[in-house]
């Protein structure tokens, strides 16, 4: 079973990732068990995915957080995806998941972000991490997670920016 | 001037770990070339024509003569002995080796300094007006707002990926000094009729390929919610800039393509949701902001004192006299003056300078100026806090080191970016040009008769030399593997931004110093007493100066 980084842990992936399809989404059949689907099979199945509690949504980077809104409150799983890891959308379309649609389950980064860039979707609300490339070595990878032990901004994982700490 | 604490220090300190080990990954190859592109440009290293080139970040152009100093060291130590001030008020190094990077860095937090996204698609570093503090137009002294807005921008979680560059100005004072018109956010500090202090916001100017005056979206955000509408600004920009093609990604291409009044709607959204978050500021965050920029100990002095001492000496001294009229601006407390030392001198490409002249000049400022030093978009240095009756020593230090050259402001006060000498994007050179036009009116006296003449060169669209909004613009483009020029006019930096318009088809390099003079010889024979060249050019037009330099030899 391939493996992920989730909560500052190397633990077995549980889901399956489901591909857009080309057409109607309407007729993708959805397997059993764990499942991430596209967020236009999500939109166009809703109604009759909504019962089972298996089932996550992944949003592509030209597709936007607004686009699931308030369903993310109901999901265990979000994905944000990363075509290229040069494209930077899904830190904020993690961001707006976390604070803007209280989005409490596992919010996981997938596609071809870098290590590199762990500590900032760490502070945009991501907490797990499935790369494209499964060659990875995760244990070298998280390291990625530590680069900083401060920050000057507000951020999900720490919603007070330093200067309102530092003059308390 | 800004104090790192402990915890500026930790954060700049693991920067530099981080960078050192993402080297040390490249380098084994474990991390590939792409991977380790925006790595290295957002900490300030570009590889470039001949060697790599690496840009240090002076937030505002504030610079103390310990930073100084080790600047001066770094260029002796790690590179040919000299650098070369930008016009983003940074400094540049042509000459680095990259597997020293790192150690360089690491010599920068030492002394508060870094490259931390000084390129790459992120926020770089906050620019403004060199004579910030001291300027009599001072309307609110935008240095506290300057490093409030660096902190807040400096490895933001959301915004290191943006679709493109994104660099913002603030301005306090009535005169516009730092071309807030064409950033991607131009921030001019104001205040209500309640004496409130806030920004009119300003949104996607810009140069480069396709330049652009910004749009005002704001006359008045209260300065307590500047964290959380520039947020907006930068979400918004974020997740609907374009990303398909990288000379349409900036956020003027995106304000243009949706209006800046659906623009501005959007950001209100935005901003209406994360309003009154944790990053809005309270007045005691703006008291500790300004705690670090209180003034100098001034003196108090009889300013029409030293004022009869200067005329003295400026009588006696002809060459004195000039510099005072062109170098020297006056200041908000009686008895000091503002400094402008030229990194202009014929023959020397225009905002270079030696470790040897960074050292004199941080002699200078420990002497006469409280130990602090700014650099200039414009690409010179600014002594910000003289006092008048030191006019005339300071004068004869820094003739002797090269930078007394009086010509700020002039037609041989240059802006040009490093070209094709340097640059891998450039089409042409730049500096070979800037100098012919300085040989071209090396005559002090005909070169003032000129008055306030901005001439900028770029050696490429993407304009670091600013050429569109130079009186003269000089933009170098490649025809068939063949250096030309195109010449326009008319272009503007400050209140009244304007850009330049082409006069038509490019000329060869060695025709450039015959170009000018005849745009200049127009101006002269057209001008009426009082006018600028500018004026001039606005009341004339373009034509006059096409037809004499596009004449028939007859």
């Amino acid at each position: 079973m391939p493996k992920l980084v989730k909560d500052g842990a190397i633990t077995e992936d549980q889901w399956t990732l489901l591909d857009k399809p080309d057409d109607s989404p309407e007729a993708v059949v959805i397997p059993a068990g764990c499942v991430i689907v596209p967020l236009s099979v999500w939109q166009a199945q809703k109604d009759s995915l909504t019962h089972r509690s298996d089932i996550g949504v992944w949003i592509d980077s030209d597709e936007s957080a607004f686009d699931l809104g308030e369903d993310a409150s109901t999901l265990p799983l979000v994905a944000v995806n990363f075509p290229g890891f040069m494209d930077g959308r899904a830190f904020s379309t993690a961001r707006l998941l976390r604070e803007r649609f209280h989005f409490g389950g596992e919010l996981r980064a997938i596609g071809a972000f870098i290590r590199d860039q762990m500590g900032y979707l760490s502070r945009c609300g991501v907490n797990a991490f499935q790369f494209e490339d499964e060659s990875i070595d995760l244990t070298e990878a998280m390291k990625s997670l530590n680069d900083f032990t401060e920050y000057y901004q507000a951020s999900v994982n720490q919603p007070q920016p330093l200067f309102r700490r530092r003059s308390a | 001037m800004y104090i790192y604490d402990k915890y500026d220090h930790d954060i700049l300190s693991q920067r530099v770990a981080q960078f050192r080990d993402q080297t040390r990954r490249y380098l084994d190859g474990s991390l590939s070339e792409a991977e380790f592109l925006p790595l290295r440009l957002q900490n300030g290293l570009y590889v470039q024509r001949l060697a790599p080139m690496l840009r240090i970040n002076v937030p505002y152009g504030m610079l103390n003569t310990t930073q100084l100093r080790r600047l001066a060291r770094i260029a002796r130590d790690y590179d040919k002995g000299y650098c070369h001030v930008s016009t983003r008020q940074n400094i540049q190094y042509n000459w680095p080796d990259l597997e020293q990077v790192p150690d360089i860095l690491a010599e920068l937090a030492e002394v508060e300094m870094h490259g931390t996204q000084s390129s790459g698609n992120c926020i770089r570093n906050i620019t403004s007006d060199q004579f910030a503090g001291t300027a009599p137009d001072e309307v609110v002294d935008p240095r506290p707002y300057c490093e409030i807005i660096r902190q807040w921008s400096s490895f933001h979680p959301e915004f290191a990926f943006l679709p493109r560059k994104f660099k913002i100005a603030i301005s306090g004072s009535e005169l516009d000094r730092a071309a807030i018109q064409v950033h991607d956010i131009g921030l001019q500090l104001v205040t209500d009729n309640n004496g409130e202090i806030g920004f009119k916001v300003i949104v996607g100017g810009g140069l480069g390929r396709t330049p652009v005056i910004g749009s005002v979206i704001r006359e008045f955000l209260p300065r307590l919610e500047v964290l959380n509408y520039l947020e907006a600004i930068l979400r918004v920009y974020n997740l609907h800039g374009r990303r398909d093609n990288k000379f349409k990604a900036r956020i003027k291409i995106l304000v243009r393509a949706m209006g800046a009044d659906v623009f501005a709607e959007a950001v209100e959204q935005e901003w209406q949701q994360i309003k009154e978050s944790p990053s809005t500021l309270r007045d005691e965050d703006f008291d500790n902001a300004k705690a670090f920029f209180t003034e100098p100990a001034y003196e108090t002095l009889n300013d029409d004192a030293v004022q009869t001492a200067l005329e003295q000496q400026s009588a006696d001294n002809r060459a004195f006299s000039k510099w005072l009229e062109r170098n020297v601006r006056p200041h908000k407390v009686a008895g000091y003056a503002a400094v402008t030392l030229s990194l202009k001198p014929t023959g020397i490409a225009p905002g270079d300078i030696t470790d040897g002249q960074l050292e004199v000049i941080a002699d200078l400022a420990d002497q006469y100026s409280f130990s602090e030093v700014r650099t200039t978009h414009e690409q010179n240095m600014v002594l910000a806090d003289v006092k008048k009756s030191d006019l005339f020593a300071l004068w004869e230090a820094a003739r002797s080191a090269g930078f007394a050259t009086p010509n700020i402001g002039t037609l041989t006060d240059i802006i040009c970016c490093p070209g094709g000498d340097f640059c891998s994007l450039a089409n042409a050179k730049s500096i070979p040009i800037a100098e012919a036009i300085q040989r071209q009116f090396s005559d002090l006296d005909y070169v003032y008769d000129l008055g306030d003449l901005d001439l900028n060169i770029s050696g490429c669209m993407n304009a670091c030399g600013h050429h569109h909004v130079g009186h003269i613009g000089i933009l170098g483009v490649d025809k068939k593997g063949q250096e030309f020029y195109q010449v326009m006019l008319g272009g503007n930096a400050g209140n009244n931004a304007s850009l330049a318009k082409v006069l038509g088809p490019a000329f060869g390099a060695d025709d450039m110093p015959q170009v000018v003079q005849k745009v200049v010889d127009v101006f002269l024979e057209n001008r009426t007493e009082e006018e600028l060249f500018i004026d001039t050019y606005q009341r004339i037009g373009i034509t006059p100066f096409k037809e004499r330099v596009y004449a028939k030899a007859s």
